[in-house]
């Protein structure tokens, strides 16, 4: 016999995981404006392998596939890590870190809900320590780099990792605009120097800037629709916004501006898509604010003392690991009792 | 190298004076573990463990002496909370000593003669009567431990199960079908 | 106008409470057969005090309380008790209960009704009176009425409950607007009873047509009581919850609204109790809403023990209606037959069918996304419970406050994941409750088994003493008489002369146990077989006694050795 309530109104895990997906849309759609349609391919392979891994783990598991096939959750994962990964990588490069993602950090852990790390972002971090040298090549955003490559050479270059004739990667690609300054401030450049460089534009990364802006668009938009709590993006952006800034006002020439730290690398789409997946991280508001601020920490300080071009995902793992202290710490207090009768 | 053998060395001698300065410092008194291991115990003073009572196992558990899959009342969780009490494995009962259900004993006060035999088996006089009256079981006390049954000389007690009623009704734990719903 | 507080959390499920307004309280006919389980309020159950074949009259008493809390039963018509046995009822668990079957004689007799005026009542007769009429509260949870004017503090606002939060369910709101007055009349009973001044009646915004039918009745009484416009959010019914927005105290976890100075009464009670005292009718029916998949969903005044099924069939259930809820969608329970009886307790029942209640998709793992929490109006971590609950893991559901959880379902109704919450933490509490009680009976046990033990030992030790203190006084009597026979004085030694004491004392208890073991023994030879079958009922009767004294926790041990030794 059921048990009440017989009535419920639920916004499904896949309806969720789905507006999680469509957020992402404007952040994709100048992704491709800026860099080309080479992420597209990437996507449909880290999405592939991820839904592959999936079905395969849940058949080792014996779990039903279809509810947990399309609950999206594997598609979303996929995406995160196509997108954190430069898009004219060889094909294997997603597809491993995709089947990494699901396989180990996913479910080895037990599967949707009790994996304690946030999925892509391990997949990512694999990727990086294991091949750095592919985790560089990021292609210049159109009308910086010195020459172009059409689809169809990209789709060749990522399937048989082969340029065309006469053309050198590193005449294509480029590392990141915070790797960029992090080598030249090591060179003895200052920051307002550095940003004279054409990779720049006026905030950040010429293109990756308004990429950023568009995964903020897609952020607000998940804070409005209530799909992720506000407390997360706004303790961990602030907290990067103040520590930069402070940083800033002190020593100018070292040190980059806030919008600058916002608007590059990984900040924005770790603030609203990363940092706010549920399952990995605290279910108070208090919690989730000291969760913020500690991956906003990290992020700075990776960034500037670190040895990894971003620190967004390394914070992110390192604050996972934190969760269950920190939720059994910000208990709230409950209807009827005062806070001093909890345990 | 050797240095480093030195210092594991010390600080193995150091920590080993510690745990024995703690242990003396800090023995408790009586055997709280036999105790605590008949708190465990379900109390139904059957003896189907072998020992007179429920208090006589837990000392016998405690020094070490008997098994912790002796005693049917507790049920495999009983054993569960006594492989957890005491830092052992689980370990599933032996063939003779399976669990039954929960039961209370009856007197059939028709047969009863009265012969007080029941009472004075009766580890935890449950049952009421005097010399030559018939006898009832007080339910609620009976921990149905059976030990009345054989010394009944007509046979007029029974053991009958538990059975649910709306005072003792549980919950039960959610268990959904997969149903297709299109 | 007074300041109204907020609660965390909540939801808005659609009402569905119009269709089943639209018409005015219908009276259902008398059905063919009624039957009233002698379980009807929380606490014990009710001692049948009728017996089979005897015709009894509308109101009387069929059922007397037994212990503290517990309430009457009564007879909801005139008529003739053909059965006192296990029916099946209204309970999730489809176990049979204890219960009257009354065949009506069509003649609806009245018994005696004794009327009272309630001015010159003390709160205790008011007490005595509600507990023989049998008044419980009429909100759910059956809670008898007599128990909560039993005020040790005292208590300076009384709230009533006219919010009915859950969907569906109109029973209170149709009573409000038809019967305001005498609503307000047992409003006032219940003022006076508890000699408070402040009344706030609080009433859900989403019924305009009760808010201002009260709001009359209560200015044509000229009694200050104020009529109160809470906002509408499920579940906002809740007496705690219902208290703290209309006064802005939290009743504290685990303890009862009287230790803020707060009682609440739901207003279907209030009516309830003006019955009961202006007019000394006993609670025989109540206002219940039948709704849901039915062509004419409407309010009726029923009999207690009316089979639902008479009720869904004025009604007119629709073809695909295949199975019925007694109360609301959040918290009712699915019925186990359509047959089964109408009791205090139930306020609605609802036909149901999978397009209207779609059974659940298949549970998904918890995702921690918190909307459960964010909904939860205590506060709780919904998602611990759950994890705690699923993982049998029941202290540190206890821990997180899990007998806090009013089983709202607020949290089930919005997880995404679709997990029946709700019945874990059911399924936790009960497991508890049952740990809870097996631990006692183990404790029992244990203290009967030693004391035995030490009986055993005493016993073996006071033998031996009578032994050795026998031969003592043999040989003492002895020395007596040889001293006697020699010198001829009549001073005893002074040690033998405690001695002699003793063995007198010994030797008159000793006569006066051999005089309770021979004079206990009732002569059961030459008594006829119906004073045996007399006597055997008693002695049943009393070791149920002696067990629910038992049970009661009384520390004072019931004579229940008395074998002779
Ligand atoms: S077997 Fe019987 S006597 Fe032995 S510990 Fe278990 S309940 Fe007690
Ligand atoms: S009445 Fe019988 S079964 Fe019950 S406790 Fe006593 S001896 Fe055991
Ligand atoms: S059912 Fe319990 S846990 Fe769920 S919302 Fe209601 S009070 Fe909170
Ligand atoms: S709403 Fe459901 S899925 Fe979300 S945290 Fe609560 S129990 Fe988990």
């Amino acid at each position: 016999m059921l048990s009440s309530p017989f009535i419920t109104r639920p916004l499904s895990v896949d309806r969720i995981m789905l507006r999680v997906l469509y957020a992402l849309v404007p952040g994709i759609a100048l992704y491709v404006w800026y860099f080309g349609p080479a992420i597209l391919v990437s996507i449909a392979l880290a999405v592939t392998a991820a839904l592959a891994t999936e079905a395969l783990m849940l058949k080792l598991r014996d779990r039903p596939l279809r509810p947990f096939l399309s609950d999206y959750s594997a598609l979303l994962t996929g995406c995160l890590i196509a997108l954190s990964i430069p898009p004219l990588a060889p094909w294997w490069l997603p597809v491993i870190g995709s089947a990494f993602a699901i396989a180990v950090a996913k479910h080895l852990y037990g599967g949707l809900g009790s994996n304690p790390f946030n999925p892509a972002m391990i997949g990512y971090a694999v990727l990086i320590i294991s091949f750095p040298h592919e985790m560089t090549h990021w292609l210049s955003p159109q009308g910086v780099g010195q020459s172009v490559l059409s689809l169809g050479q990209q789709l060749h270059y990522i399937f048989t990792s082969a340029l065309p004739a006469g053309m050198q990667l590193d005449a294509l690609t480029m590392s990141t605009p915070l790797d960029t300054l992090k080598t030249q401030l090591h060179l003895g450049m200052t920051v307002s120097d550095i940003r004279d460089l054409p990779i720049y534009g006026r905030l950040a990364g010429k293109g990756s800037e308004m990429v950023a802006a568009g995964f903020a668009l897609g952020g607000l938009y998940l804070l409005v629709a209530r799909i992720i709590p506000w407390q997360l993006p706004l303790a961990f952006l602030g907290t990067l916004f103040a520590l930069s800034g402070v940083f800033n006002l002190i020593d100018p020439t070292h040190y980059a501006p806030p919008l600058f730290h916002w608007f590059s690398g990984a900040a924005m789409i770790g603030a609203f898509f990363i940092l706010t997946d549920p399952i990995t991280s605290p279910t108070t508001a208090r919690g989730r604010i000291i969760f913020g601020i500690g991956a906003g920490l990290l992020t700075f300080l990776i960034r500037t003392y670190g040895g990894f071009p971003d620190g967004v995902a390394f914070a992110t793992i390192l604050m996972n690991m934190c969760v269950p202290l920190i939720d059994t710490w910000t208990q709230p207090r409950i209807f009827g009792k005062k806070k001093e009768d909890k345990r | 190298m050797i240095t480093a053998l030195w210092i594991m060395v010390a600080l193995a001698a150091l920590l080993g004076m510690i745990l024995g300065y703690a242990s003396i410092r800090f023995r408790v008194e009586g055997n709280p573990l036999a105790e605590k291991i008949d708190a465990v115990l379900p109390q139904t003073q059957c003896g189907q463990c072998g020992y007179p009572g429920c208090k006589p196992y837990a000392d016998a558990i405690a020094k070490g002496e008997a098994d912790i899959n002796l005693c049917p009342p507790g049920g495999e969780e009983g054993i569960h909370k006594l492989a957890e009490l005491l830092g052992v494995e689980f370990k599933p009962f032996g063939e003779n000593a399976q669990p039954k259900p929960k039961a209370v004993a009856f007197i059939d006060e028709q047969t009863c003669i009265g012969c007080t035999l029941c009472i004075q088996a009766c580890p935890v006089d449950a049952i009421a009567g005097a010399a030559k009256q018939m006898h009832t079981i007080i339910a609620s006390e009976c921990t149905g431990c059976e030990l009345c049954v054989p010394p009944c000389p007509v046979d007029c007690i029974s053991m009958l199960p538990i059975e649910e009623q709306l005072t003792n009704w549980k919950w039960r734990y959610p268990v959904y079908a997969l149903r297709q719903t299109s | 106008m007074i300041r109204l507080h907020r609660f965390h959390g909540g939801i808005h499920p659609p009402t569905h409470k119009a269709e089943s307004t639209r018409t005015p309280i219908m009276s259902a006919p008398l059905p063919a057969q009624l039957t009233i389980p002698f379980r009807q309020h929380a606490g014990e159950a009710a001692k049948p005090v009728v017996q089979v074949g005897e015709r009894v009259l509308k109101g009387q008493l069929i059922g007397e309380p037994v212990g503290a809390i517990s309430s009457s039963i009564h007879a909801p018509t005139s008529g003739t008790i053909t059965a006192i046995d296990l029916q099946q009822i209204a309970h999730p668990s489809a176990l049979p209960d204890l219960c009257a079957t009354l065949v009506p004689d069509g003649l609806d007799e009245w018994g005696v009704r004794q009327t009272l005026s309630y001015r010159q009542l003390s709160s205790d007769e008011l007490q005595k009176h509600l507990r023989r009429s049998g008044i419980v509260g009429l909100g759910g949870a059956v809670f008898p009425s007599d128990m909560k004017l039993r005020h040790p503090i005292v208590v300076d606002t009384l709230v009533i409950n006219g919010a009915e939060c859950e969907p569906y369910i109109t029973c209170d709101d149709m009573l409000m607007r038809e019967r305001a007055e005498a609503i307000v009349r047992g409003i006032e009973i219940l003022r006076h009873a508890l000699g408070t001044d402040a009344v706030l009646i609080g009433i859900e915004d989403n019924k305009p047509q009760a808010i201002s039918a009260m709001q009359r009745a209560v200015d044509d009484s000229s009694h200050p009581f104020k009529v109160i416009a809470v906002p509408t959010v499920y579940p906002g019914g809740s007496a705690k919850h219902l208290i703290k927005v209309l006064t802005g105290v939290e009743v504290p976890s685990g303890k009862l609204p009287t230790d803020v100075g707060v009682q609440c009464y739901n207003v279907a009670t209030a009516y309830a109790v003006h019955r009961a005292v202006e007019h000394g009718e006993t609670l025989v029916s109540r206002v219940v809403t039948v709704t849901g998949n039915v062509e004419q969903p409407r309010n009726y005044e029923a009999l207690i023990g009316t089979p639902f099924s008479d009720l869904v069939a004025l009604s007119i259930p629709k073809a695909d209606t295949n199975r019925y809820i007694m109360g609301g969608p959040m918290m009712g329970v699915e019925l186990p037959a359509v047959n089964v009886p109408l009791v205090k307790a139930s306020n609605c029942v609802i036909a149901a069918s999978d397009a209207l209640f779609p059974p659940p998709p298949a549970a998904m793992p918890c995702i921690r996304c918190t909307r459960c929490a964010q909904v939860c109006p205590v506060e709780l971590q919904p998602q611990d419970l759950y994890w705690f609950a699923q993982s049998h893991n029941f202290g540190k559901a206890q821990e997180y406050d899990l007998f806090d959880c009013i089983e709202c379902g607020a949290c089930a109704y919005v997880c995404p994941s679709s997990i029946p919450l709700v019945q874990y933490y059911r399924y936790a509490k009960s497991e508890i409750r049952a740990r809870d009680h097996e631990k006692r009976a183990a404790d029992l046990a244990r203290e009967r088994h030693e004391f035995r033990q030490f009986r055993i030992e005493r016993e073996k030790q006071e033998k031996a003493e009578r032994l050795a203190q026998k031969e003592r006084a043999a040989a003492a009597a002895k020395a007596a008489a040889e001293a006697a026979a020699a010198i001829p004085t009549p001073l005893e030694p002074n040690a033998d002369a405690e001695d002699t004491q003793q063995m007198r004392i010994d030797a008159a208890l000793a006569r006066a146990k051999e005089q309770a073991a021979t004079a206990h023994p009732r002569n059961t030879e030459a008594l006829t077989p119906e004073q045996r079958a007399e006597i055997e009922a008693i002695e049943v009767r009393r070791a149920h006694i002696h067990s629910l004294a038992a049970d009661a926790g009384a520390d004072d041990e019931p004579p229940k050795n008395s074998q002779g030794n």
